[in-house]
C-alpha cells in the first residue's frame, strides 16, 4: 500500500488542486481514507475496500490479510479461543540474525510466531482452525509453527472437530534449519492421522504459498481451496527462470494455473469461502 | 587427475605423486625402495587422519557431491545377492531419478528405494542429478505400498540436491508428492530404514526420509536448504555457500546432536569412494543390525514409533500465555474487526 503522502499527492493531481487552501483542506482528510490498490494502482476509498475484505474492486486483487484477521473472516463472531499461546520460538542453531529478525516482526504483529490456532464455530460448527501469517519472517514454519499445527490436528482428531488450515507461507524457516524441514514430515504424519479417523481437513490456500509448506501437510487436505490469483507452488518461479535459463509465463503458480493442472479443488473469491466451507462441511457431515 | 582431489585434498597430491615417483623409479632401475614408499605411505595416512577428521561443513558437502562418490545402484549392486528393478508410476512415466524395486539382502527380501544421480553427462540428464520428479516420488511410494502387502522391510538411501526444479514439475504437483510420500510413510506397518548417503538437500530429501531409524554416512550431508539457496537468500551472494554450509548446521554430527538421525556410519579414510569395499561392509553390518533389531517390532507398533519419533521434533519454549489483542473475543480489535464490522 502506497503511503498517506503519496496517496494525497494523487489525489491533488488527480483533482486539479493547485491553490494552496484546497490543498490545506485535503491535508485534514483522515490518513488512511483512500487506499491504493497493490495490482492496478487504482485508488480506493478504505472503507469500501475493507467492506470488500481488502479485495480491489476494480481489479479483483486479493490484498493479503493477517492471521488474525483470516480467522476473523472465516468464523463465528466472537467464536475464537486461541490454542498454546505460550509457545514460543528458540534459536536452536544460533543462526546469524535469526534472533533481531524474529524480535522485529514479534513487535510488528504481536504475535509470537508465524501461526495462529485455535477452537471457533463455523456456522455454530466447533472446529479447529489455524492461520498463517505473512508478515511474521515470511509466513515460515519453523519448530513453534510445526508444533501448533501438529497439535491442531491432533487436537481436532481427539475432539473430532473438522480442521482447516489457511496457507500463506514462503516456506520452511532456515534459520531453525534441520529442524525446519522436520516439521513437513511431522505435519503430514499427522494429516494422515486425520485422515484415518475421519475428520474432514480442509487447506485454504492464500497467496503466497509455497516450498516446504505447500510440500507437506497444506498439499494434503480432503479438499484444498485457493482464493483467486495467489502464488502457489513449490519452487520459486525465479529460480527455476535462473537454474533452466529459461522464461516463464507471468501466471505461472497461479491459482488459475494450479486449477488448470488439477492440483486445486476450487477457486473461491474471499467472499464465499465462509460459505463455501460450511457447505462442504454440511455435505461430508449432515 | 584433477578430477579425483577436491580443492582441500591438495596436499594429498604432492604426497600421492611421490609415492607414484618412487614406484616408477624402482620398477625402472630395479630397486627396493620399499622403505621410502612405506614410510611416505604412512605420513599420507597421517595427513589424511588429520584432514578428515577435521573437514569443514562446506568440505563435507563437496564430499558428499564428489562425482566419484558410491550411489545407491552402486551399493545395491554390492549388498543384494537379487535385485529386480520395478519401473514406473502407472500414471505418467519413469523417472531415472529414482530407482525402486525388491532385492535380497543378507537372505531377507527387502524394499530399496533411492535417488540415482549419474556418472556422465548423458546419465545424469537422463536421471535429472538424482532430482525426483513427481513421477519418481509417486514409483517410490507404489513400490513401497507393495513392500508394506508383503511384509517387507524398506531401505531408503537419500541422495539429492533437491526435488526436480521445472515447469513441469510443478504442472505434475511436486508438491503434492513431496507432502504424499511423507504421509504414505509414516503410515506403512513395515520397518524403514533411511541412509543419507550423499546429499540430503530440502523437500527432495525428506519426501523419502520418513523411517523408524534415519543414519546418515559420515561425510554426507542434510539441510533444509541448499547452502548456495540460503547464501542468495542470506547474503545476496550464492558464493557464501561455505558460511551458509557453517550457519545450517548440516553435517552428521549435527544431525545426530540435534537428534534428527540416530547414527552416523563412518566411511573409510578419505570418503566412501576410496575404499568402497569397506564402506560396504560397514554399511551391510549397521542395515543387518537395525533390520534385525526393528523386525521384533509389530506392525502398529512401529507406526506408533514412528510418529512419536518424528512428532518429538522440534525446539521451542513455553512464554507466559499472551492471547492475541484481535483474537479471543476480547480486547482491542483493531484491523481484524475492521473487516467483519464495517
Ligand atoms: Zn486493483
Amino acid at each position: 500500500m502506497a503511503t498517506a503522502g503519496s496517496l494525497k499527492d494523487t489525489l491533488k493531481t488527480r483533482m486539479g488542486i493547485t491553490n494552496s487552501e484546497s490543498a490545506a483542506r485535503l491535508e485534514e482528510i483522515p490518513e488512511d481514507l483512500m487506499t491504493k490498490c497493490d495490482n492496478c494502482g487504482t485508488l480506493l476509498v478504505t472503507k469500501d475496500w475493507l467492506r470488500d475484505l481488502k479485495v480491489c474492486s476494480r481489479c479483483g486483487y486479493h490484498a493479503r490479510l493477517s492471521a488474525p484477521e483470516r480467522i476473523e473472516l472465516l468464523v463465528d463472531p466472537d467464536s475464537f479461543q486461541e490454542w498454546d499461546t505460550s509457545l514460543a520460538p528458540r534459536d536452536p542453531l544460533h543462526f546469524p540474525g535469526y534472533q533481531e529478525k524474529r524480535t522485529a516482526a514479534q513487535v510488528k504483529t504481536h504475535l509470537k510466531d508465524s501461526c495462529v490456532t485455535g477452537a471457533a464455530t463455523l456456522e455454530e460448527r466447533p472446529i479447529a482452525i489455524g492461520a498463517t501469517d505473512f508478515r511474521f519472517m515470511g509466513g515460515s514454519m519453523g519448530s513453534v509453527f510445526g508444533e501448533k499445527v501438529t497439535r491442531l490436528l491432533e487436537r481436532a482428531l481427539e475432539e473430532k472437530r473438522p480442521a482447516i488450515m489457511v496457507i500463506s507461507t514462503g516456506g520452511a524457516r532456515m534459520q531453525e534449519g534441520l529442524l525446519s524441514l522436520m516439521q513437513m514430515a511431522k505435519t503430514s504424519a499427522a494429516v494422515a492421522r486425520l485422515q484415518n479417523a475421519g475428520v474432514p481437513y480442509i487447506v485454504v490456500l492464500t497467496d503466497p504459498s509455497t516450498a516446504g509448506v505447500q510440500a507437506s501437510f497444506a498439499s494434503l487436505g480432503d479438499v484444498i481451496m485457493a482464493e483467486p490469483g495467489a502464488t502457489i507452488g513449490f519452487t520459486g518461479a525465479r529460480v527455476i527462470e535462473q537454474n533452466l535459463k529459461i522464461r516463464l509465463p507471468k501466471d505461472f503458480q497461479s491459482s488459475e494455473f494450479q486449477m488448470e493442472h488439477g492440483q486445486l479443488d476450487l477457486i473461491v473469491p474471499r467472499a464465499k469461502l465462509k460459505e463455501t466451507i460450511t457447505q462442504f462441511l454440511g455435505l461430508l457431515l449432515d | 587427475m584433477l578430477s579425483r582431489w577436491l580443492p582441500f585434498e591438495k596436499p594429498l597430491v604432492e604426497i600421492e605423486e611421490q609415492i607414484e615417483e618412487l614406484k616408477r623409479l624402482a620398477a625402472r632401475e630395479n630397486l627396493d625402495l620399499s622403505d621410502k614408499v612405506r614410510r611416505l605411505e604412512d605420513h599420507k595416512r597421517a595427513v589424511m587422519e588429520q584432514m578428515f577428521a577435521e573437514l569443514t561443513p562446506w568440505e563435507k558437502v563437496q564430499m558428499a557431491r564428489h562425482p566419484k562418490r558410491p550411489y545407491p545402484l552402486d551399493y545395491i549392486g554390492a549388498l543384494c545377492s537379487e535385485w529386480l528393478e520395478l519401473h514406473g508410476d502407472r500414471a505418467y512415466g519413469d523417472d531415472g531419478a529414482i530407482v525402486a524395486g525388491f532385492g535380497r539382502f543378507s537372505g531377507r527380501a527387502v524394499a530399496i528405494v533411492g535417488n540415482q544421480k549419474g556418472r556422465d553427462t548423458k546419465e545424469r540428464q537422463e536421471r535429472n542429478f538424482g532430482q525426483a520428479s513427481p513421477e519418481g516420488l509417486r514409483k517410490a511410494e507404489r513400490v513401497m505400498e507393495l513392500a508394506a502387502r508383503y511384509g517387507r522391510p524398506i531401505i531408503s538411501l537419500v541422495d539429492t540436491p533437491g526435488a526436480a526444479c521445472s515447469p513441469d514439475a510443478e504442472e505434475r504437483g511436486i508438491s503434492e508428492a513431496i507432502a504424499h510420500s511423507q504421509l504414505i510413510m509414516s503410515q506403512l506397518p513395515v520397518p524403514i530404514i533411511v541412509v543419507i548417503t550423499g546429499e540430503g538437500c530440502s523437500g527432495g530429501a525428506i519426501a523419502t526420509a520418513l523411517g523408524d531409524r534415519v543414519l546418515m554416512l559420515e561425510h554426507s550431508y542434510y539441510s533444509v536448504i541448499s547452502p548456495e539457496g540460503c547464501a542468495s537468500i542470506l547474503y545476496r551472494d550464492p558464493a557464501k555457500a561455505p558460511e551458509s554450509a557453517e550457519a545450517l548446521n548440516i553435517t552428521a554430527e549435527d544431525a545426530l546432536r540435534l537428534h534428527i538421525i540416530e547414527e552416523v556410519i563412518p566411511e573409510p579414510l578419505g570418503g566412501a569412494h576410496r575404499d568402497f569395499g569397506l564402506m560396504c561392509k560397514s554399511l551391510g553390518a549397521t542395515l543387518e543390525r537395525h533390520l534385525g533389531e526393528l523386525s521384533q517390532i509389530p506392525g502398529p507398533q512401529l507406526i506408533e514409533q514412528r510418529y512419536a519419533r518424528f512428532r518429538r521434533l522440534g525446539d521451542f519454549e513455553e512464554q507466559p500465555s499472551v492471547a492475541h489483542p484481535e483474537l479471543n473475543g476480547n480486547g482491542p480489535k483493531e484491523a481484524a474487526s475492521q473487516l467483519n464490522g464495517l
